[in-house]
């Protein structure tokens, strides 16, 4: 198990654990987090599972295909920090990590 | 005060939604969704491409873990089949003829496949591919067969083949419409979506139909076309399309027309039932204001969304803009809006690739956009079409023409 510790758009945190292996995605919409929608399954297609890495966290994620990138230029509020949090898989060295969410999804 | 029941028939994405909605929305009356398959809910999407290359497990698909159904508080029967609706005093009776009282009835019933009504559908190592119960057994038969033949070239039908093409099999896909995804898709996207198959080794014949299918001691062994061919198969896929299960409300005589007939809300002719989803025709702004019944994710669970809230006593009008996908193989079809067939075509990208996108156009008006591996145009395109921003088919044929600036403009 890995801890992920959500922080809302209004600042309103949630701490949620989720299986080594799982997306954080998954984890998000498994533990009800609001703000997270998942539509398309975790198949890179609907940008609407958006997040801030927090930059601590920057080094340890891989790093976005290409596919992820163009969905990611679509999004609304894009940052460096952005990721589709459905390509973010759960490992042991990313328990504790913290994402913010955005305002909104679409 | 007892709180209120809301009963879910149907436990595919748009029930499961629904049931997740509410929670969501801390409706505290007692939430039951029922369906008849033996799983949990699961997504459809991945089973026609991940899961049958083994990439995707069965736990993978599964929407929620069982935990998730007992800590909501939602009531999950699965396995059984509601065969009856008695709308005077508000109960569904169930095939273990157990019965369940609802003061509000979501049916999202979904679809079924449409069988192929030829001599010989009935072999074995015939499959559909639909439920997760198909595609485990789709699955395993790939591991044996060498030559597959796919009746229908809609995007279940070039999934599946595209994934058996990667598998080293033998595939060919016939259709009666000169070519691929004719229903869905422009003559532009679908003729490149044709070479491209076949350069991924997939054999297409258009124009042609199934006259009947041949066996060998109760197994198919191939597949004879109304033109006098004869393709050698040890394994057929039929994806001719799906028919609405709107049995179950025409028996309480909700209003059917190609599915359960709602209004804008959702609600079907009763009150105190709606119906979303597949099973459910809707007249959309994104049809001119026809009358559509939609197969997808996102109008499954946009539409639970729409039904949740009103439920909650927060009602709005569906509205949401429809999209799509399909992956098949190394093609990232994308597509969102609603095509109709009198349009006009504009192309960004260069369709002799595999990466462009194709604008269609209606008395000057953006209406529907396609992309293939071009995610960047459709998530652009989803906005252009919900702002219903002015976009000329110069522009959108004009690849140094930035889209994105009429966004900021309007």
């Amino acid at each position: 198990m890995a801890k992920i510790r959500f922080i809302l758009h209004d600042g309103t945190e949630r701490v949620v654990e989720g299986e080594v292996g799982n997306s954080i995605m998954q984890t998000a919409r498994d533990n009800l987090v609001p703000g997270i929608i998942g539509d398309c399954g975790g198949n890179c297609s609907c940008a609407t599972c958006h997040g801030y890495v927090d930059p601590d966290w920057m080094d340890k994620v891989e790093p976005p295909s290409e596919n992820e990138t163009i969905m990611l230029d679509g999004t609304m509020h894009q940052e460096n920090n952005s990721r589709l949090t459905c390509q973010l898989k759960l490992t042991r060295e990313l328990d504790g990590i913290v994402v913010r969410l955005p305002i909104s999804q679409v | 005060m007892t709180l209120p029941t809301i009963v879910i028939v149907g436990a595919g994405q748009a029930g499961l939604q629904v049931a997740v909605s509410l929670r969501e929305l801390r409706f505290e009356g007692r939430v039951v969704l029922i369906g008849d398959e033996p799983h949990a809910p699961y997504q459809r999407p991945p089973l026609s491409k991940g899961y049958l290359l083994g990439e995707v497990s069965t736990a993978q698909v599964t929407l929620r873990p069982s935990a998730f159904f007992s800590t909501q508080h939602i009531e999950l029967v699965s396995g059984k089949r509601v065969v009856a609706i008695d709308r005077a005093r508000r109960m569904v009776g169930l095939d273990d003829d157990s019965v369940v009282a609802y003061d509000h009835l979501v049916l999202a019933t979904g679809t079924r496949n449409r069988p192929l009504p030829v001599p010989g559908a009935e072999l074995q190592n015939v499959f559909f591919l639909r439920t997760l119960d198909e595609a485990m057994a789709l699955q395993a038969r790939m591991a044996e067969a060498k030559n597959a033949v796919v009746i229908g070239a809609g995007f279940i039908g070039l999934e599946f083949a595209a994934s058996a093409a990667k598998r080293g099999m033998g595939v060919t896909v016939l259709d009666v419409a000169d070519r691929p995804m004719a229903r869905a898709i422009s003559k532009s996207m679908s003729t490149v979506c044709a070479r491209e198959h076949e350069k991924m080794g997939v054999r297409l014949l258009f124009s042609t139909q199934v006259m009947r299918l041949l066996g060998e001691q109760g197994r198919v062994s191939g597949v004879e076309t109304v033109d006098g061919r004869t393709l050698p198969a040890d394994l057929v896929v039929i994806g001719i399309g799906v028919i609405p299960n709107s049995e179950l409300a025409a028996t309480c005589d909700l209003t059917i027309e190609d599915g359960i007939v709602v209004d804008e809300f959702l609600q079907t002719s009763d009150p105190h039932i709606s119906a979303i989803g597949d099973v459910a025709a809707h007249r959309s702004d994104y049809a001119h204001g026809q009358r559509v019944r939609l197969e997808s994710v996102q109008n499954a669970v946009d539409q639970a969304r729409c039904v949740a809230a009103r439920l909650h006593g927060q009602p709005a009008a569906y509205q949401a803009l429809p999209w799509f996908w399909s992956n098949q193989g190394s093609l990232h079809l994308q597509m969102t809006g609603l095509r109709s067939n009198d349009e006009q075509e504009a192309l960004r990208g260069d369709p002799s690739g595999t990466a462009f996108s194709v604008y269609l156009f209606r008395e000057g008006r953006l209406t529907c956009v396609e992309s293939l591996n071009r995610p960047g145009d459709h998530m652009l395109a989803r906005k252009l079409l919900t702002g219903r921003v002015a976009v000329t088919p110069e522009q959108a044929a004009d690849t140094s023409f930035d889209l994105k600036s009429l966004l900021a403009a309007k």
